[in-house]
């Protein structure tokens, strides 16, 4: 690691000796200190997610994907090529695009709801809306089964999504509220003057100024959903997806395919975090326009 | 409590038979607070029409109030000889200008312009000439494509003013549309405000805190004061004639001296301020044995010096030269009157010979005026504590005899 034999130098000078070269290497540590720290950080992050990386190209033999046995890509000709995967890919990627629709369209009116007016429950609103973040992963899975059970629900594919839109809705209340606050409400009153009714100024003002919460919102409970394996594992019945796929090949052997589909996954992921980046960088240049005129 | 709600007992400039905009009686209540208190106002077609008060005086809301952002808890609005109640925002006639502009950030100069077209349905090619025609009026035509943030505060105020105007509203709402302007670039808007208005001939109903600015701009003034309309009259007449003690210092220098009426039938009044000096006066609606003010403006105010013989027919009172202040056009003079109460004075510096006969610092002089350029207003103790509960429209020629009797004698001093 780079971290480590740079750290050599640092080593304290020896006592009384003040050693010009050793001054010299401790100073120059200290002005880098934020990036070797920073270095150590991304290469924690991403060790893993190479090594999945790496070992997609594994010309493997055995059942299993653990020991380096030399480069092929054959794999990649085939990266659906295992039994199932490719069908538990489907489900989970079905359910994450339902969940976060669904979650991100009541989710963004119910932030709407809780910033813009008063009522009776907002309160207990929005403070039960973080029970779901708070609560355990596990616990909300076994109590929603108990609760599906109860009710005579088969599980399956609806329950799942029923599952995942309930702890998705939460992140993008919290995502969407905090971009509607200090939202600037003379717009909608200047587009209601103009002769737009609600749903004109909804979809001409507000979305387009909220649009990039709403995005981050979205993004987020996709990521969430794709790979939920606890909440998904209780109310799951005999349907697959992805993760309950790989958690089930594990135990008998895991191909190199599970690799690639990871790998796919992720590069998405980055793909889509970028955008989200620029995104959120654009909004902050709209939004830099409101000081400037409050600045009476 | 009893409020005679005559819409059109105010002095109005004359206009067209049917007001542009009317207000009966109009009350506003947030919880407890009452923020617009029975406005009745008539604002005649094509007029520019100022809401004049310090901050909290309850303009803005007045304003709102037209415009459908709020519903007024009692009273009516008519647009145009239309009751407006229950008319939401959208389909109201009036469009505003605001004070902080309320650009739409995500769009270009030209689609803030065009989203009231746009929302209307206009044909197109229309669309894109009236657009074009109003930021030519304006001055903006070079800046069509650019997004509001691109633009400095002066850009973004006539953006907000074109968006507004391109509809061709029957009135024009302003809140303090350019309060957030330094004051080189604000005089420069108001020549150009006024210019605009004259040339599209729209009725203005302009919300300002600033005295300057309305006096300049205005056909006719509403002077609020804790939500109450305390005089509706043309700038000379607020200026020169001011009903109560709250416009006489809101608009101009405070000149107030204590007094009470000795005699009063309708018309002129005598006067004894408590000074000594005796004076007839214009005091409408003020009965014998009232205590009053008199108000004067400083630049009607002659000075002498003590020894000079009081002139004949004009009233004078002797007084202390407290400091005098050169101003380039006039010095300024405060005056320390025997009763305690000051006076300020402007005297005009036409030549320097006679400027240096002006008395200074520390000398007795002797301050009288013309009776014409006296006015009398009533004592308002009453107000004063009791906040907006017991006002009316300030407009009623009659108070309501003792139910509203003066308790302190105190002066509203906010707006200095």
């Amino acid at each position: 690691m780079t971290g480590t034999t740079v750290a050599q130098p640092a080593a304290p000078p020896a006592a009384g000796v003040r050693h010009p070269g050793a001054l010299r290497a401790g100073r120059w540590l200290l002005d880098q200190s934020l990036n070797v720290f920073s270095g150590l950080v991304i290469v924690y992050l991403l060790a893993p997610i190479a090594v999945i990386i790496w070992f997609s190209f594994n010309d493997t033999h055995s059942r299993f994907n653990f020991v380096w046995q030399g480069f092929t890509l054959k794999h990649w000709k085939d990266p659906f090529g295992v039994p199932g995967l490719l069908d538990a890919l489907k489900v989970s990627i079905e359910i994450a695009a339902l969940s976060t629709v669904i979650a991100t369209a009541l989710g963004t009116m119910m932030a709407l709801a809780l910033v813009r007016y008063q009522f009776r429950a907002r309160g207990a609103t929005n403070f039960f809306i973080f029970l779901p973040l708070a609560t355990p992963e596990i616990v909300l899975g076994a109590s929603l089964l108990s609760l599906f059970l109860s009710l005579g629900v088969n599980t399956g594919f609806n329950t799942i999504l029923i599952a995942h839109v309930m702890f998705n809705i939460s992140f993008v209340v919290v995502t969407v509220r905090s971009r509607l606050i200090g939202f600037d409400r003379s717009l909608e009153e200047a587009a209601q003057d103009l002769g737009a009714n609600s749903i004109q100024t909804f979809v001409r003002v507000t979305l387009p100024l909220i649009a990039p919460g709403v995005l981050a919102a979205a993004l987020l409970a996709f990521a969430l959903s794709i790979d939920d394996f606890v909440i998904t594992n209780f109310n799951s019945g005999s349907t697959v997806t992805y993760p309950l796929f790989i958690w089930g090949a594990a135990r008998v052997s895991i191909p190199p395919q599970v690799n690639i589909v990871a790998t796919m996954m992720f590069v998405v992921t980055l793909i889509a975090a970028v955008l989200t980046v620029l995104q959120q960088l654009r909004a902050e240049k709209i939004a830099s326009v409101r000081p400037e005129q409050e600045a009476v | 409590m009893e409020r005679t709600l005559t819409a059109s007992s105010d002095s109005r400039a004359a206009g067209g038979p049917l007001p542009s905009v009317r207000l009966v009686g109009v009350t506003k209540r947030f919880g407890d607070v009452v923020a617009v208190d029975h406005v009745s106002i008539d604002i005649a077609r094509g007029e520019f029409f100022t809401l004049l008060g310090p901050s909290g005086c309850g303009k803005t809301t007045t304003l709102r109030l037209i415009a459908g952002f709020e519903e007024p808890t009692e009273g009516t609005i008519l647009v145009d000889g239309v009751d407006m109640e229950g008319v939401p925002a959208f389909r109201r006639p009036p469009n505003t200008v605001f004070q902080s502009y309320a650009l739409f950030p995500h769009l270009s100069v030209e689609e803030n312009v065009a989203f009231g077209l746009r929302r209307k349905g206009v044909d197109k090619k229309e669309i894109a000439r009236r657009v074009g025609e109003e930021l030519e009026l304006v001055g903006l035509a070079g800046e069509r494509k650019r997004k509001p943030r691109q633009l400095s505060g002066g850009q973004q105020q006539r953006v907000a003013l074109a968006r507004a105007l391109v509809n061709r509203p029957a009135v024009l709402l302003l809140d303090e549309p350019l309060g957030a302007l330094d004051l080189k670039l604000r005089k420069n808007l108001q020549v150009e405000l006024k210019r605009i208005q004259r040339e599209v001939g729209i009725t203005f109903v302009y919300v300002t805190h600033d005295q300057e600015e309305a006096l300049t701009m205005s056909d006719r003034i509403a002077v609020m004061n804790r939500g109450v309309v305390e005089q509706c009259d043309t700038p000379e007449a607020v200026y020169d004639r001011p009903r109560t003690t709250f416009v006489a210092g809101f608009i101009g220098v405070s000149n107030l001296m204590p007094g009470v009426v000795v005699s009063a039938n309708g018309g002129p009044a005598r006067v004894r301020l408590d000074s000594g000096v005796e004076a007839t006066a214009q005091a409408d609606g003020l009965r014998s044995g009232e205590r009053c003010w008199a108000v004067v403006r400083p630049e009607k105010l002659t000075l002498l010096s003590a020894d000079e013989p009081a002139p004949p027919d004009r009233p004078s009172v002797r007084g202390l030269v407290e400091s005098s202040l050169y101003l380039g056009t006039a010095t300024q003079f405060v005056v320390r009157l025997p009763d305690g109460v000051t006076m300020t004075v402007l005297v005009p510096n036409v030549d320097e010979e006679a400027r240096r006969r002006l008395p200074g610092a520390g000398d007795d002089v002797r301050l009288s005026w013309a009776t014409q350029h006296m006015h009398v207003v009533r004592e308002e103790g009453s107000r004063v504590g009791e906040g907006a509960a017991t006002s009316g429209d300030g407009q009623r020629a009659q108070a309501p005899g003792d139910s509203a009797g003066p308790a302190e004698p105190a002066l509203t001093e906010e707006g200095k």
